[in-house]
């Protein structure tokens, strides 16, 4: 029975030897606060999504549909963001069209073609700088490549400010993130696949295409999506290369290429316009925008993180 | 009989494969490399155009132009310190929000959650990154400043370069987090192992285990975190009151003008801007500054990246 009895004292009195003698207060506290610094940063999302959603509350309510399907206006009662919406997605086609097909070439030259030459080595270092570079250069370089010197073809009759300059400007801006998320795709497919592939007598092409291309799909579908909603979003470069922040007469009856050649709006200019305006009510429509935008971006964004989650392969 | 095995041999020429095959291989690489040629063009053409819009600005002014005691293009000032003074009072003001903010979160993510949490989490994490920086302007503008600036300090104005760099400092944290987090997380198995081993604490391993072995990635993500906030616009353009003019000032309550919200304005050319014909291509001297900064500033920080994948 003592026995019994001192072997459970000295069972526990290891197990406060073990575990410490006093409870590790300072150790708990460490770790509340390193959640708290993430949840700040996760609140700071929730709070700005409420305080935007309550602005924007009356115009989504008693315009809804409306507001969404306005041109831009002079009067905030009737200002909406259907044309903003509509330049946002010709600009974001544009990027898809230039921008990743580009992007996933030079990627795969980098990763699966390059010997590590000095030459090579610049190329990469070159694309990462691209990518740390501020969004704004890339609108002073729209301004003066794409804007002023390619005048005759971006836009005659708009002085070069037209849906390509602005495209055009988002697709070099985008590229250099297109090329990174691709690589880093392109190198998680392990090298045992690419050696199968050579071990049949395909060529390096025929390997990457039919075999490390497959793998590294959904790797570089999600980074594409999410270099979109960037170029979505993208608002300061669009300033430099033209996009209207006023009135914009989108007249009916053009071809395909004076409308590409012609002046643009995009959503994000159009929000950076109503805030600047005075009064409630063009803070309101501001709001209602940012709503717009943001459920944009984050149904992209949300789609995205599914697809990666849905077809992630752990090797 | 030995002539017949030797010709059934496989040929070097038969190992190459048809000629056919071997075209299409050399022009795919040719197409891929010079898709890859492309971003080099891309940094040329940036660095040209603004060297030569730049230099043919400056020879067109006075040089004591640059040190006028205030911003305003429009009256021929371009004082330089007023938008580096402005720049440098939002990069820092950014960075003391999202280094605590961006570094905690790191290390609970790499070292504290669980692995279902941190899967949960992180995806959360990159969506703020995916905010526009005209959302946080908005917000810097309508809720930091009115609810947080001016109730803490009465003084405060409508536009202040504090409330746009906690903005910033918002917009940054998620950078900060994911480049020190990695770094953290990369940190060996076995180092943890022997200090769990000689009874360390999880606390006692994160700080002085993890924290100093991950040292160079964190301060890689504290560079490129400035250098974000360096560069970036639409917040300062909408909180901090770049108008077209601005004096020289180091008082974070006040508004002012940064290198790129002095680009924007010039851009979007409001009246009070224009005036000069030197002031709007004064925006490409300022972009080539921003450029050159920024460039730096990356160029270390990878630096520091490269030390992290040499350690391990």
């Amino acid at each position: 029975m003592s026995a019994v009895a001192s072997g459970a004292g000295v069972h526990s009195s290891v197990e406060l030897a073990l575990l410490g003698r006093k409870s590790d207060v300072k150790g708990r506290l460490f770790q509340a606060v390193l959640l708290l610094t993430l949840l700040i940063a996760l609140g700071v999302l929730v709070v700005l999504l409420v305080t935007t959603l309550r602005t924007a509350w009356p115009v989504l309510t008693e315009r809804g549909w409306s507001f969404v399907r306005s041109d831009v206006s002079s009067l905030p009662s009737r200002a909406g963001v259907w044309q903003g919406l509509i330049g946002s997605m010709i600009l974001v086609g544009f990027v898809a069209v230039v921008a990743l097909p580009l992007g996933v070439a030079s990627a795969v030259y980098l990763q699966e073609y390059a010997r590590d030459t000095r030459l090579n080595r610049l190329l990469i270092t070159n694309v990462r700088n691209l990518a740390g570079v501020p969004s704004i250069v890339f609108g002073i370089l729209g301004l003066v490549v794409f804007v002023q010197a390619l005048r005759s073809v971006t836009g005659p009759d708009s002085y070069g400010k037209s849906y390509i300059s602005g495209g055009l400007t988002l697709s070099v801006l985008v590229m250099p993130i297109i090329v990174l998320v691709t690589m880093e795709a392109l190198r998680a497919v392990p090298g045992s696949i690419r050696e199968a592939a050579y071990g049949v007598g395909a060529t390096r092409w025929e390997v990457v295409r039919s075999h490390v291309l497959p793998y590294a799909a959904p790797g570089i579908f999600t980074g594409a999506i999410l270099s979109m909603a960037r170029a979505f979003g993208e608002t300061a470069p669009l300033l430099l290369v033209g996009s209207i922040t006023g009135y914009l007469s989108t007249p009916s009856g053009r071809g395909p290429l004076e409308v590409l050649q012609g002046k643009y709006t995009a959503l994000p200019t159009q929000i950076y316009a109503w805030t600047k305006l005075p009064g409630e009510e063009w803070q309101a429509n501001a709001a209602a925008a940012i709503i717009v935008l943001l459920a944009m971006i984050l149904v992209v964004n949300l789609f995205a993180i599914i697809l990666r989650n849905r077809y992630e392969r752990k090797w | 009989m030995v002539t017949s095995a030797l010709d059934a041999r496989i040929t070097l020429e038969q190992m190459r494969g048809s000629a056919k095959r071997r075209r299409k291989e050399r022009l795919v690489k040719a197409v891929l490399g010079s898709a890859a040629a492309v971003g080099l063009v891309v940094s040329i053409a940036i660095v040209v155009a603004l060297i030569g819009e730049a230099v043919s600005w400056l020879t067109k002014i006075h040089l004591s132009w640059l040190w006028a005691g205030a911003w305003s293009p429009r009256t021929n000032e371009f004082d330089l310190p007023t938008i580096f003074a402005g720049t440098v009072l939002v990069a820092v003001i950014a960075l003391a929000v999202a280094a605590p903010l961006g570094l905690g979160a790191a290390m609970y993510l790499s070292e504290y959650a669980r692995p279902r949490v941190r899967r949960s989490l992180k995806p959360i994490v990159e969506t703020l990154a995916g905010i526009p920086s005209v959302v946080l302007g908005y917000f810097a503008l309508t809720v930091i400043n009115p609810d947080i600036v001016k109730k803490v300090f009465a003084s405060a104005g409508t536009f202040t370069f504090l409330a746009a760099g906690i903005a910033v400092g918002i917009l940054t944290v998620p950078l900060v987090a994911s480049v020190a987090e990695d770094a953290m997380f990369a940190v060996p198995r076995s180092l943890r192992e022997a200090a769990y081993g000689l009874g360390a604490r999880r606390r006692t391993v994160t700080t002085k285990v993890v924290f100093p072995s991950a040292v160079s990635g964190v301060v890689a993500s504290l560079i490129l975190g400035f250098s974000r906030a360096v560069g970036e616009t639409m917040v300062v353009a909408i909180a901090a009151g770049a108008t077209g003019s601005a004096l020289r000032t180091f008082d974070p309550l006040s508004g002012g003008q940064t290198m790129t919200g002095a680009i924007s304005s010039l851009a979007v050319g409001s009246d009070q801007v224009r005036g000069s014909s030197l002031a709007f291509p004064s925006l490409y001297f300022v972009g080539l500054l921003l450029f050159a900064i920024t460039f730096v500033l990356n160029l270390v920080s990878e630096r520091f990246v490269r030390r992290v994948r040499r350690m391990h």
